[in-house]
């Protein structure tokens, strides 16, 4: 090698740091690096990771059918969700079965079970992500102040979330219900309440982690404004782990939706269909006609399933330890 | 190869500059960070002194290496010339300014002026941002004119400076090799054209056969950009190797300070003189013949510092006077080089003799062998 | 402290071949052509070490010599066992004393680490047990393998601490790991790793996580066991200053296959293989004159050919032409060079008055 400036290895452009010596024939090159132009973040890398994971695909699968079912219910839905239209067709010892008219027959009040199942879906989406988003949303604003500024304000907020996390989310959606009456919006502020000190913690604590190290210290040397390290590098380091938990408390929310509801917390409403209020009203008819009770509770599960198994492949597929 | 000697002799040229010429001026510096106890009531029970009175001069185009232990207060006086980390006393002035005495906003541009590579180059930069948006930060940070245009003209120019291509740009901190991402690290570092760069142990992370690689990179920059380094490592011969003033720290002080080839030449602090006995040399005929000087016990804690000199208590030369209850003050003993030490000329003449039977209780080793 | 054990191992029958050097003395550790496959699931299988033979006698130290991937460690996990049985796969042959170790029962496997061989990690805080006093974890190691009796144990243990340098160690038996500072750490685990008096000790990194003052403090301790109880060491570092202090013969690995081997003094005085070469070259010195740039070796350690179709090395090599396209280049002697100094390269760096064996085609 001559008596080049630059060290060596800067060379001629090309894959970095791979060109052969001077003097090497063809067959001696390395292959040219496989990967396209574009560097691959650890966004794309979990990306391709995720589609490669049976378990992402099969989640992603029950989610998007779920998803899909909720937004065109009333497409989906042989009838209007009015309910109890069929009611002089039930009688106190037996509900009609699966006919032509109602593929899977009428419910113990006389609407049809596959209109009430597919409205429920609705209302499970609805709720579900309204109370995650309240959660996700107060939870991260509260981690994030307790994270970036550290402190006495994380001390105080950590006190406020500890005492939130020591009171049962029973009985806070009871005393919502109690001041607001029992409504949709009861059950959502609720539930979402509940989990904000899932999150704050979280991302608290995986703030936490970032501020010590050594490229957060890096853009302070640089000259940062506070915020932008707090914005643009802290942040999007620790999200990870409250996105996975996000997609996970879907799954919770929406078998909490129907626990309340079964409570009878939920939209007083008798024609809003929902799958907890189902399981309430199958109740009686357990014994004659118990598939009014495993429908809407098959729905609760694998719908809760597909969230768990989709938060569970995203988890893995962002874990660090899994990089390159 | 002209270039480089050209350059080269220029570095390595003893310190003829004036005092004008100092760019780096710290004086008395002290990092102290409190030890506290309690759950809800912080309590302050005392202080690591993990800097204690440091006195520091940097020329113009030079280069400061800052040898010793780990503990011994070397990357904390890094950060605190750079007040990454908050100074409890003393004064840090770049190039006249007080950097001390900056707020917020003045230190914030002052910045551009001193940059920092740091030791491990994967978590010093961010994993989630492309070579690109790393190198332009720094620009836009500061408002560097010219907008994005320009910005992105500047970073292919910093990645053919140190020896990437400007495919490099569009990719990730986890697609490159160790060596790669410190050339990334240093880029950054370089954008803003500092006058002053810190770099805390910027070789000790990577594979052997790439050290030499950044080694000369910070060389080669140096001779093009004018920079002025100062060097942290516990690798004395990398140190020698870069540095045209050494200054060797023990326990929160720096107890021997000369230009790179008198200290290794004529070391005289008694620590210095096991430090460069313990440091294995790749040739067999030198490590057969070397003398070692082996220090016995480990670090005492920078809580609670050794009253006197604050070697004395691992020193193989201690002497029953002065050492454990005198602070020994820095004297000049040649040119330019500054010793912290009661016996230096006496452990310099042979008259006073490295002991194995140290007063130490953790003597065993040496106990043993003696 | 007296040695129980017998003055000489049980002769092996070793077979002829070039590896092996210097013939006085038996080995008692005798690697042949060990290979090491990684497999997982959905991936082709990473070939990580690939034909490595070396031996260490008693009392000798064998430095094994390579940087990150260079496979060094990996292959004293092979020799111990160490290997995760469901996603590696390990050939060829490793005896200790003529016991071959490779395909052995788990559980005798088991008895002889500890007893026979024991090794000692880089990092001694992430190898002790943090909530485990340090006297239990030495008495552990001594009644698992021994019938000693608890006060016996205790005692010997409070006697190795002593040995390994470790001040007051009837208190320190009862002292946590985070109680004790780094380089008392190590002691600690040298101590555990010689409690059985093992004929092999593997030290993996043993002084990289340490300071200089208290790596060179630890070396001369292992220096010392080895010369004391003609223990056979095989240290595994990448700091070339370590093996010229403390090793016999160098084994010298890049990217899964030994390019060099030779005696201390041949490796460093005539470096042949040209990684070897430029590894010294590349290397600050404290006793080298200043001022001149250093010369670096271009790329880095995973710029690599399969060593199936080349010499791994020749995308970083400055001699690299289509002679090292050669995928059997073996592992040879060299005209010029001593019984002894083998290097697997196209061409060699060989003192002036010898030729290369092998006409080179040129570039």
């Amino acid at each position: 090698m001559s008596g080049v400036h630059l060290p060596p290895a800067g060379g001629p452009p090309g894959a970095p740091e791979a060109d052969p010596p001077p003097g090497t024939p063809a067959e001696l090159a390395l292959e040219p690096q496989a990967e396209d132009e574009r560097g691959t973040s650890l966004w794309r890398g979990a990306w391709r990771r995720l589609r490669r994971d049976p378990a992402a695909i099969v989640g992603a699968v029950i989610v998007g059918a779920f998803v899909l079912v909720a937004v065109l219910a009333p497409l989906i839905a042989p009838y209007a969700p009015a309910g109890a239209q069929w009611a002089g067709q039930v009688t106190p010892s037996s509900v009609p079965g699966p006919s032509d008219d109602h593929l899977l027959g009428l419910d113990s009040f006389g609407s049809d079970l596959l209109t009430q199942l597919v409205y429920g879906a609705r209302q499970s989406l609805v709720i579900g992500v309204v109370s995650t988003v309240i959660g996700l949303g107060a939870g991260t604003v509260l981690g994030l102040l307790a994270g970036a500024f550290g402190g006495w304000v994380d001390v105080a907020v950590m006190r406020v979330v500890d005492i939130m996390l020591s009171i049962p989310s029973l009985l806070l959606a009871v005393s919502i219900a109690a001041v607001v009456g029992p409504s949709a919006t009861a059950l959502m502020i609720a539930i979402g309440a509940a989990q904000v000190p899932i999150f704050a913690r979280l991302l608290r604590g995986s703030m936490l982690g970032q501020r010590g190290s050594d490229y957060v210290l890096a853009a302070s040397s640089l000259g940062l404004r506070r915020r932008r390290v707090v914005m643009s590098h802290m942040l999007p380091n620790s999200l990870s782990p409250v996105i996975v938990q996000g997609t996970l408390t879907l799954a919770t929310a929406i078998i909490e939706v129907a626990a309340l509801s079964y409570l009878g917390l939920g939209d007083p409403n008798p024609t809003v269909a929902e799958w907890g209020r189902m399981l309430v009203r199958a109740q009686d008819r357990l014994a004659t006609d118990p598939h009014l009770a495993i429908l809407p509770g098959v729905c609760i599960a694998v719908t809760a399933l597909g969230f768990t198994l989709f938060g569970e492949a995203l988890r893995e597929s962002l874990d660090p330890t899994f990089r390159r | 190869m002209s270039a480089r000697e050209a350059a080269g002799t220029a570095s390595t040229r003893p310190a003829e500059g004036t005092d004008d010429d100092v760019l780096l001026r710290v004086r008395g510096l002290q990092v102290h960070f409190p030890i506290k106890k309690g759950l809800l009531l912080d309590r302050t029970v005392g202080h690591v002194r993990a800097v204690d009175g440091v006195d520091l001069d940097l020329r113009r185009g030079q280069t400061y290496g800052l040898v010793g232990e780990s503990g011994c207060g070397k990357s904390t006086l890094g950060r605190a010339v750079l007040r990454l980390e908050e100074p409890t006393a003393g004064s840090v002035e770049l190039d006249g300014q007080d950097v001390l005495a900056l707020g917020r906003g003045e230190l914030r541009s002052l910045r551009r002026r001193m940059q920092m590579v740091f030791q491990d180059p994967m978590s010093s930069l961010d994993p989630r941002q492309s070579v690109e948006s790393i190198l332009t930060e720094p620009l836009r940070a500061h408002g560097v004119p010219g907008g994005p245009a320009a910005w992105r003209e500047r970073v292919l120019e910093l990645l053919e400076v140190v020896g990437l291509p400007a495919s490099a740009a569009a990719r990730y901190p986890h697609e490159f090799s160790g060596g790669q991402r410190q050339r990334i690290g240093i880029a950054r570092a370089v954008a803003l054209s500092p006058d002053l760069v810190v770099a805390d142990e910027p070789v000790s992370a990577l594979d052997v056969s790439v050290q030499a690689q950044v080694v000369n990179l910070l060389e080669e920059l140096q001779d093009r950009l004018g920079l002025t380094y100062l060097v942290i490592a516990h690798d004395l011969a990398v140190v020698r190797h870069i540095s045209d003033v050494v200054g060797v720290m023990y326990l929160g002080v720096v107890v021997e300070q000369a230009p790179s080839d008198e200290l290794y030449a004529n070391p005289l602090h008694p620590y210095t003189l096991s430090l460069m006995s313990a440091i294995p040399v790749p040739d067999p005929a030198v490590e057969d013949s070397r003398e070692r000087i082996l220090l016995t016990g480990d670090l005492p804690s920078p809580a609670n510092p050794p009253s006197g000199c604050r070697f004395h208590t691992r020193c193989p030369f201690r002497q029953a006077t002065r050492c454990h209850d005198e602070v020994p003050l820095p004297r000049e003993l040649a040119p330019d080089h500054v010793v912290a030490c009661h016996w230096a000329e006496e452990v310099r003449d042979g008259r006073v003799r490295a002991s194995s039977a140290s007063h130490d209780p953790t003597a065993v080793v040496a106990d043993e062998r003696a | 402290m007296p040695d129980r054990r017998p003055p000489s191992a049980v002769p092996s029958a070793r077979p002829g071949g070039g590896a092996v050097p210097a013939p006085e003395g038996e080995a008692l550790l005798e690697v042949r052509d060990l290979g090491v496959e990684f497999v997982r699931r959905g991936a082709e299988p990473v070939r990580a070490v690939d034909g490595v033979s070396l031996s260490v006698r008693p009392g000798e130290v064998r430095g094994l010599v390579g940087e990150s991937g260079s496979g060094k460690s990996v292959t004293s996990l092979a020799v111990m066992g160490l290997l995760p049985r469901r996603s590696s796969r390990v050939t060829g042959s490793v005896r200790l004393a003529g016991t071959e170790l490779l395909g052995m029962a788990p559980k005798r496997l088991a008895a002889l680490r500890g007893d026979q061989m024991a090794m000692v990690f880089q990092d001694p805080m992430s190898s002790l047990n943090p909530v485990v006093p340090i006297g239990t974890q030495v008495t552990e190691v001594l009644r698992t393998h021994t019938d000693v009796d608890r006060a016996a144990a205790r005692d010997e243990a409070e006697d190795l601490l002593r040995r390994v340098g470790i001040p007051d160690p009837r208190r320190r038996l009862r002292d946590y790991p985070h109680q004790l500072s780094g380089g008392m750490r190590q002691r600690a685990l040298i101590a555990i790793a010689l409690a059985c008096k093992p004929r092999l000790l593997i030290a993996d990194e043993p002084t990289t996580a340490l300071d200089v003052t208290i790596q060179a403090q630890v070396l001369e301790l292992l220096r010392q066991l080895v010369g004391e109880t003609g223990t056979a060491m095989l240290l595994i570092t990448h700091d070339l200053g370590v093996v010229a202090g403390l090793c016999d013969d160098v084994t010298v690995m890049y990217s899964g296959r030994v390019v060099e081997e030779a005696s201390r003094r041949e490796l460093f005085g005539r470096p042949a293989h040209r990684y070897t070469e430029g590894l010294l070259a590349s290397v600050p010195r404290m006793d080298a004159p200043r001022g001149e740039p250093l010369r670096p070796i271009p790329g880095t350690p995973r710029d690599l050919l399969p060593w199936s179709r080349a010499c791994a090395f020749a995308p970083r090599c400055a001699h690299a032409d289509r002679a090292c396209a050669d995928p059997d280049l073996a592992l040879r002697e060299l005209q010029g060079l001593p019984a002894g100094h083998l290097a697997r390269c196209a061409h060699p760096a060989l003192p002036e008055s010898a030729a290369p064996v092998t006409a080179g085609v040129g570039a």
